[in-house]
């Protein structure tokens, strides 16, 4: 079980749990504003951008080269940027804090 | 061939040169066909604008029939983005439960009256009706006015026989424009009058960008939705076991209905002219010239997509540019994805097999390339499920 928690544009803080999935399935069944994952997971739509905390980003890893053609996208993205899709859920992730990009 | 292929006409030229050429009214077109040249040159919108000429993007162009600015497809940042921002929350709708809730109801409906009708036209009665009906649930207008649309036929611009109709095209327009005037006088909740309502860099939109708006919706989502419905139908008539398998596992139905966009590619490329002289694949782009991003052919680009000629139902990783790339990704997706999978998902209630009937093939002409984009008649027959 991973709780996790998503840190909305407008500061709005949530922590949810699971055992498996996408962390953006995760945030788009609880609503998290900013998250749509239009394209429902095969890294088409770039709409579950989110910040990795950056104490979090060795756990979670970085964003992989297709992801990174997406996020180029986005002026904002940053180092720590990732497509919460592409985050599978584990116990490992257990306590990461995520900022929502949009 | 099976009536549900869609061959990939660039693979050679792609892997050659990367390039195609064709003609459109004296204005030619240098076709892009790599993925990654479609990306890069769809992501930067100061060489290759969108903001030139109304019309002149489209291929075939529409400079000639239409003066009204798309928007915010038209138009190019920073004003691209202040005209996004207004527009996107409203077409971002289609994730509220409520309305897939009533998309839902429309397409059940839809398919419950055609079940076991023989020699269903599954164009003009089937895929025109759904997307018609669904559009009012976009311009949240009374569902009535569906018939209207139905009334004009598959194609808004285009005839059998000439690529471009102005005739046609002024329907649609002379529509628009009398319904802006009754948004005027008699304000509601609809997309005319929340437009008519909205201010960009502080000046309330004027009638003719309320207009282009609408040009765009209506446009944009009209023969790229027939097609990917139709596609579909003929797709699940040749593929039965296909159905089945979304029928247990309809979890995979989000990545299906993108690997469906990816393989249709429903919209074959999209123009872009060129403001400076540039280079894109080696080739040389002289300034106020064209170039197309195929996305097409970039949606085959076997760098990029494993079996890329094959439909793989599940596939994890589908960077597809089904609904384009970058700034101007298609405003309408939301809706379009919702559309796709909640026909997916009541296709495997309701139905056992589709049955083709007749087909005949909608080939566009692309200088060198002949594409199959979908058909121009498609004749089924869609069987009840059996309990």
């Amino acid at each position: 079980m991973a709780k996790i928690t998503f840190v909305t544009s407008d500061g709005e803080r949530t922590t949810v749990e699971a055992e498996s999935g996408t962390v953006m399935a995760l945030a788009v069944e609880n609503n998290i504003k900013g998250i749509d994952g239009d394209c429902g997971g095969v890294c088409s739509c770039a709409t579950c951008h989110v910040f990795v905390e950056p104490e979090d980003i060795e756990t979670t890893g970085r964003a992989s080269d297709i992801e990174e053609d997406m996020l180029e996208l986005d002026d904002n993205a940053n180092e720590y940027s990732r497509l919460s899709c592409q985050l599978e859920i584990d116990d490992s992730l257990d306590g990461i804090v995520l900022q929502v990009a949009k | 061939m099976k009536k549900s292929e869609f061959p990939d006409p660039f693979e050679k030229a792609r892997e050659t040169t990367g390039l195609g050429e064709m003609d459109d009214q004296n204005d030619p077109v240098t076709m892009l066909l790599r993925h990654k040249d479609v990306r890069k040159t769809a992501h930067n919108w100061k060489t290759f604008q969108s903001g030139a000429a109304p019309g002149r993007i489209v291929i075939p162009s529409e400079v000639h029939i239409r003066d009204t600015r798309q928007i915010p497809f038209e138009v190019d940042p920073p004003m691209h983005k202040e005209y996004r921002n207004l527009v996107e929350p409203w077409f971002k709708r289609p994730l509220q439960t409520e309305y897939q809730e009533k998309l839902t109801i429309q397409i059940n409906g839809l398919i419950d009256t055609v079940l076991d009708k023989d020699n269903l036209d599954a164009i003009g009665e089937f895929a025109l009706v759904l997307q018609s009906r669904a559009l009012t649930l976009l311009l949240n207008i009374p569902y009535e006015e569906a018939q209207t649309w139905i009334s004009w036929g598959t194609h808004v611009f285009r005839s059998e026989d000439t690529a471009l109709d102005g005739d046609k095209a002024s329907i649609l327009y002379d529509y628009i424009d009398a319904e802006i005037d009754k948004a005027i006088e008699y304000p509601g909740d609809d997309l005319y009058s929340v437009l008519l309502n909205s201010e960009v860099d502080g000046k309330k939109l004027t009638k003719e960008e309320v207009k282009g708006v609408m040009i765009l919706t209506f446009a944009g989502g009209r023969d790229t939705v027939i097609n990917a419905i139709t596609n579909t139908l003929a797709y699940f008539a040749e593929h039965p076991k296909s159905l089945d398998r979304l029928r247990e596992e309809p979890e995979i139905i989000g990545k299906a209905t993108e690997e469906f966009i990816r393989y249709f590619s429903p919209l074959t490329q999209m123009g872009r002219v060129v403001t400076e002289d540039a280079q894109v694949c080696e080739y040389a782009a002289k300034a106020d010239t064209r170039v197309s991003l195929c996305w097409a052919s970039a949606n085959r680009d076997t760098k990029v997509f494993e079996n890329a000629n094959e439909v793989v139902l599940d596939r994890k990783i589908n960077p597809h540019v089904g609904f384009g790339f970058s700034h101007h990704n298609c405003l309408g997706a939301t809706h379009a994805r919702q559309i796709m999978k909640i026909l997916i998902l009541a296709l495997t209630k309701k139905v056992g097999t589709i049955e083709i009937i007749d087909a005949r093939e909608n080939i566009e002409e692309l200088g060198d390339f002949k594409r199959k984009v979908g058909f121009d008649m498609l004749k089924i027959k869609i069987l009840a499920i059996k309990n």
